[in-house]
């Protein structure tokens, strides 16, 4: 089943073409949808809504079409915009039962289902106060359950994670995936941070410019595009520890990434590892163990949208590199 | 071992929603009974009901007194005051009333965005447009016809003449149903034109009294000076004037205009065509201004 089909699809404003011939075929799951800002992210939506005429080509959701069933499509779709939308004098429970009930909710089931939503997101007791005294994370968790109260098939998250500390982040993170694998709500979530949607979505689609740029399953982007950032101590024996390292990682065979973050303080004590798979965690432990090395950090590298591009010029250098060695 | 089913708490985790849907009709069904609760301060905060729950009451202590005289004073044969008079004497409670219900309505929905929420619904933005303005009609209305409807009741316990007294009630509430409109249409176009409230709340305010005062003025001038040509279409360029002049070519009412210089009934039609004008352009207006005001 497809949940969301757009057939060359484009949207030109007198001076600026958003989207341009952009096909997609998106399955049911959470898809990540990622651009930077101004890469066509929020007219797609604003297209899957039925709000805004493309200027051609087709698209559909759950198979109907956003130029002829806007209301149905919206009645079985959720949407969470990326701004701020809660006015602060009501009650979270008050605001949630308004919005379900604005989805065609009955009166009483509008009450019993903001409940159960609100539960599910995480608010308990605080959602009979103000919003106005609310936290950030608690905020975004009220504007993901007005778009899950009516129980939609298909919610349209625009940067959910945005303004979030990085464990706000992170649960708001797993709440997304909750949101497919325990509700069965398919997502489809926007970012202009590739690294977060990579663990959260089964499914990576990139834009630019109006333009698809990329759309594969996330085993395909993590298999090519996790970075290791890893600094480790100087000892007695080795004066010069990330250089040791350096040498040593090259000869296990590791590949390097140069030069990303020079010019900033500490970017000389940091090597960038390009990760293959779980051997390369266990690769570099051995080999810092060895040289008898303090590890002082290991981490994934989130990605901005940006390293998309220069990852693929890379590898493709790369590739061409190691062809002519084996000449 | 198997474990004891009888007492143990489930987490039912979730539940998807199998009931009925209701619609576009229903959304905006219950969009006006909210907005129409809101004018009064029902379903918000205690603070946000004493401002309207004020207004109200002053509205209509005057109509309590005029029908307390009427019955306590002997003789008398009907009401001191005409029915289609009230809303011109109590024009500054009504703009009061418009001018702090009005931005609370279509202003807070601006100013947090919340608009988008909504049409990212069923309801469309005529649906919303539809709403608002239905809303704070009614609430004009309730607030301008429940006076009536205390000095009609009165009257008739007094047991004035009864066609006389329900022709003239007919009158008075024909005449604030067109001020509703006419009034809920300026002020939300007004409050809606900016996000700000205490912005909104001047705006309306100026709106009301502004040409109201000038037209007032000029035509004082106009009568002094002789020129009562001059001042049945003078009234054309304030809101509670154009209502005036309507009714008193019409409604059988006596005009506020000096020297009650009402308008013919050739110039009353011109009065009317321009309040349903501003009626409809009112709501065009609003369905321009929420084009914009989308996702």
């Amino acid at each position: 089943m497809t949940v969301i089909a757009t057939e060359s699809l484009s949207k030109r404003y007198p001076r600026v073409t958003a989207l341009d011939r952009l096909s997609l075929d998106i399955g049911p799951g959470v898809t990540g949808l990622v651009g930077a800002n101004g890469a066509g992210k929020s007219t797609l939506i604003k297209i899957l809504l039925g709000l805004s005429p493309a200027t051609e080509g087709r698209a559909a959701v759950l198979g109907l079409d956003v130029a002829t069933h806007g209301s149905a499509i919206r009645e079985r779709v959720g949407y969470m915009p990326e701004h701020d939308c809660l006015p602060p004098d009501v009650s979270a429970t008050e605001f949630v039962v308004h919005m379900a009930r604005m989805s065609g909710l009955p009166p009483t089931a509008a009450r019993e289902r903001t409940a159960d939503t609100l539960r599910h997101v995480g608010l308990y007791e605080e959602r009979y106060r103000p919003i106005g005294g609310y936290s950030t994370g608690m905020k975004q968790r009220v504007k993901l359950a007005q778009a899950l109260v009516h129980d939609p098939q298909l919610v349209l998250l625009d940067e959910p994670t945005n303004g979030l500390d990085p464990v706000g982040r992170d649960e708001m993170l797993g709440l997304i995936r909750r949101v497919y694998t325990d509700f069965g709500i398919s997502v489809l979530v926007t970012s202009h941070l590739l690294g977060e949607l990579e663990r959260t979505c089964d499914h990576v689609v990139v834009v630019d410019g109006g333009k698809l740029l990329r759309s594969s399953s996330t085993s395909d982007f993590t298999q090519t595009t996790t970075t290791l950032a890893v600094e480790v101590t100087d000892s007695d024996t080795h004066p010069d520890g990330t250089a040791a390292l350096r040498a040593a990682l090259t000869a296990a065979g590791l590949s390097l990434h140069e030069g990303e973050e020079q010019g900033l303080p500490g970017a000389g004590h940091i090597l960038l590892v390009e990760a293959t798979g779980e051997e390369t965690y266990d690769r570099v432990r051995d080999t810092v163990a060895d040289l008898g090395l303090g590890l002082v950090r290991m981490e994934q590298r989130r990605h901005h949208i940006a390293e998309v591009f220069r990852d693929n010029d890379q590898q493709q250098l790369v590739r061409k590199g190691a062809g002519s060695d084996g000449a | 071992m198997a474990p004891d089913t009888s007492t143990q708490i489930h987490n039912i985790g979730y539940r998807s929603y199998e009931g009925p849907r209701l619609g576009r009709a229903y959304a905006r069904k219950s969009l006006f009974s909210q907005s129409l609760r809101g004018a009064y301060g029902l379903g918000r905060s205690a603070k946000s009901k004493v401002l309207p729950m004020i207004l109200f009451a002053v509205m209509c202590v005057p109509a309590l007194i005029i029908v307390a005289v009427a019955i306590a004073v002997p003789g008398s044969t009907d009401l001191p005051l005409k029915y289609t008079t009230y809303a011109l004497t109590t024009q500054v409670v009504i703009g009061l009333y418009l001018a702090s219900q009005a931005p609370q309505s279509v202003s807070r929905d601006l100013r947090f965005k919340t608009v988008p929420l909504y049409f990212s619904r069923p309801i469309e933005r005529a649906d919303y447009v539809l709403a608002k303005y239905a809303a704070m009609a009614s609430a004009l209305f309730i607030l301008t016809a429940t006076p009536l409807l205390i000095m009609y009741i009165g009257s008739l316990l007094a047991k004035f003449d009864f066609a006389h007294q329900t022709e003239g009630f007919a009158q008075g509430l024909v005449s604030v149903l067109l001020l509703s409109l006419l009034f809920a249409g300026l002020g939300l176009v007004m409050a809606a034109l900016t996000p700000r409230r205490g912005f909104g709340v001047a705006a309306v305010i100026a709106l009301l009294l502004i040409p109201y005062g000038a037209v007032s003025t000029v035509q004082a001038v106009a009568y002094s000076t002789g020129a009562t040509g001059a001042i049945e279409w003078m009234g054309l360029f304030s809101p509670i004037s154009l209502i005036d002049g309507v009714q008193a070519a019409f409604l059988n009412a006596t005009s506020a205009f000096p020297g009650q210089e009402a308008p013919s009934t050739g110039v009353g039609i011109v009065y009317l065509l321009v309040v349903l004008g501003l009626i409809a352009g009112s709501y065009a207006a609003l369905m321009a201004r929420y084009r914009k005001a989308g996702l």
